[in-house]
């Protein structure tokens, strides 16, 4: 396999982890973050492509959120360097990295349960002259800014169907609609690049296919997308560009029909059986027989790769 | 018992420059818990920061009235930095921790006998009064009617510290219904969230402090106005009772601190008393008059307990505001 070199038109030279992007937004070298004496996170260079939707993957516990919180400032790291359209991003707090145009969301959704939904959505947007205390003040100074945002607002909860829920608190919302208020609230500030983790989490199968729809929405506006998810089948669906982590490093990456065939990928995380139907399986497979032979299939390859 | 007597004290409670005080410090702690989510369990410690910041220097340097406010404004600022720059950026219950233990340590400092030269030690201070008095635009005289007859003086004390509690009033209701108010009630549903939308938590949170704290302090000088300052004042007890009187009015609330107080300080008079009233009449004779004292305070305990417990949001609040558990 390793004779061949793949290319791709993300990426310049080689896929490979940790290759060279033809227009990286993000980039990072040498981040470790260390939990006593775990090295969760331990990634030596990668870089993400802009204008893309690019999925970052890995089984539990590779590291995959402690990296989404150290990118965007909610967590220090150990070592290392990044930057974010060329500004380095190290070391800065989070809130001024969401101000850069980084804009994240949270694996449990963080919607403002006492506020209403419109709240909750002016809240996302910026430069709100009202958000100093002497202007807050006096309305006149930031009256036209609200007005503004306050339109704003009520476009985006019309596309993501929340229109008629803006008077409501958001405590009130199902779990579904808080992730679409949560998603909703990240483009008040028209970020750059939209970091999402697990957007997909706990939300049933009929809002799945709004969301997926609202995430290439974003791309299509130009925004690029980074999110972690566990849905093999949604990450194929959306991604341009896939990310694997396994134990703290980037051990694949590549688009998702190539990536989810790389040996190093289905060892570290997918298993043999992660294009099979668990139910289907039991019914007309011997399970284990079929393990030991994708594990001999997997040992075959690998021995003719060197 | 003289019911008229009984009536007439608990009205006039109503609009003493006591309760002025207190509606000022409970509007302060509305401010940090109801709308920021801070917990200030060192209200007092505002307070008696305030007082003395404001007396001391009368005394010792003749400061006229309005360096005296200046005084306790700033000190009151410095205080709020002093322990919101170790606890903001970590979890709410270390501010509680801090809060409560720095009040105490004021109180501790302040009736030191070393410093007796300066704060008057145990015996407070007193004498203050002639440069506030001295401002009073009324003529003399007898003002008002039934329980609410004052002298001038005592006219003016009500009118200044109403006034200062009506400006507190009006501050906090434009900065709520502002983008301001709007991160910092968004701090206290989740803190994280508002940062990752770009809002600096830290300086929203210690603006807060701040601002509670400056409306504790002067609190704290309304309170000292007709009186002299002694250090006892200044217990925790203080604290807990002015936050009864937040969560009896609601938290979130402009006006639930200030009818809080004033419910508060009449129900706080009317049972101690018809307590002592009752016990002067013999129809109490298991228990003495001070003890009696010490009987209301386990009364307003149970009202709290029970105003937590049934009616959460207090008087002003919104029922449907509270009635998500997040």
């Amino acid at each position: 396999m390793s004779d061949t070199i793949v290319t791709h038109p993300l990426v310049i030279g080689e896929v490979g982890p940790g290759c060279k992007k033809v227009d990286p937004i993000v980039v990072a070298d040498g981040v470790t973050r260390t939990f006593g004496g775990l090295k969760a996170v331990d990634v030596a260079h990668v870089e993400i492509p802009r204008g893309a939707i690019t999925a970052l993957i890995g089984p539990n516990g590779a590291g995959k959120t402690t990296f989404f919180n150290l990118l965007t400032g909610f967590d220090k790291p150990n070592t290392g360097e990044w930057s974010f359209e060329g500004h380095s991003l190290a070391r800065v707090p989070a809130f001024k990295v969401a101000r850069k145009g980084m804009i994240r969301t949270f694996q449990l959704t963080k919607s403002l349960g006492r506020l209403t939904v419109l709240q909750n959505m002016l809240l996302g947007a910026t430069k709100q002259p009202g958000e100093n205390i002497f202007t807050a003040l006096i309305k006149p100074l930031w009256r036209t800014r609200e007005t503004e945002i306050t339109a704003k607002a009520e476009d985006l909860l019309a596309r993501f169907k929340l229109d008629t829920k803006s008077e409501d608190y958001a405590a009130s919302l199902s779990g579904g609609q808080r992730k679409l208020l949560e998603m909703a609230r990240a483009l008040m500030s028209d970020p750059v690049l939209v970091m999402l983790d697990e957007p997909m989490a706990g939300v049933n199968p009929a809002l799945t296919q709004s969301l997926l729809g609202h995430i290439k929405e974003l791309k299509s506006e130009g925004m690029s997308v980074l999110f972690v998810e566990h849905d093999m089948h949604m990450v194929r669906h959306i991604s341009d560009w896939v990310i694997v982590m396994a134990e703290g490093k980037v051990v694949a990456e590549g688009p998702p029909e190539t990536v989810m065939s790389d040996p190093a990928v289905i060892d570290a995380y997918l298993g043999a059986h992660h294009d099979t139907d668990l139910g289907d399986m039991m019914e007309d497979k011997n399970p284990v027989l079929e393990a030991q032979e994708a594990a001999a299939t997997t040992a075959a390859q690998r021995e003719g790769g060197h | 018992m003289d019911w008229g007597q009984i009536f007439n004290s608990a009205a006039g409670e109503l609009l003493s420059p006591v309760t002025a005080a207190y509606a000022l410090a409970a509007i302060g702690i509305s401010v940090h818990f109801g709308y920021a989510g801070l917990l200030n369990f060192g209200q007092a410690g505002f307070m008696a920061v305030g007082a003395y910041a404001f007396v001391v220097p009368t005394l010792l340097f003749d400061f006229p009235m309005w360096a005296g406010m200046l005084s306790a404004i700033a000190a009151s600022v410095i205080f709020a930095f002093l322990l919101g720059i170790p606890t903001l950026r970590l979890r709410a219950d270390y501010l509680a921790i801090v809060t409560i233990a720095s009040a105490e340590i004021v109180r501790y400092i302040v009736s030191t006998t070393g410093l007796t030269d300066i704060t008057g030690g145990a015996a407070g201070l007193s004498g203050f009064n002639g440069g506030f008095t001295a401002l009073n635009p009324f003529p003399p005289g007898s003002y008002g009617f039934g329980p609410w007859t004052y002298t001038a003086n005592q006219l003016w004390v009500r009118v200044f510290g109403w006034s200062i509690v009506i400006l507190a009033a009006i501050l906090v209701y434009l900065l709520m219904r502002s983008p301001w108010g709007r991160v910092v009630k968004g701090i206290r549903e989740d803190e994280d969230a508002v940062r990752s939308l770009g809002k600096n938590v830290y300086g929203y949170k210690m603006q807060a402090l701040v601002l509670g704290g400056v409306l504790g302090a002067l609190g704290g000088v309304v309170y000292v106005l007709p009186r002299a300052v002694q250090p006892s004042n200044y217990g925790t007890t203080l604290t807990f009772f002015i936050w009864t009187m937040l969560l009896l009015g609601g938290a979130a609330t402009v006006f639930g601190p200030i009818i809080g107080a004033m419910i508060f300080a009449v129900l706080l008079t009317l049972s101690d008393s018809i307590l002592r009233g009752a016990i002067d009449a013999g129809i109490i004779t298991f228990i003495s008059g001070t003890q009696a004292g010490q009987v209301r305070f386990m009364i307003i305990g149970l009202v709290l307990m029970l105003l937590v417990i049934f009616r959460p949001q207090g008087i002003f609040g919104n029922k449907k505001e509270l009635s998500f558990n997040v």
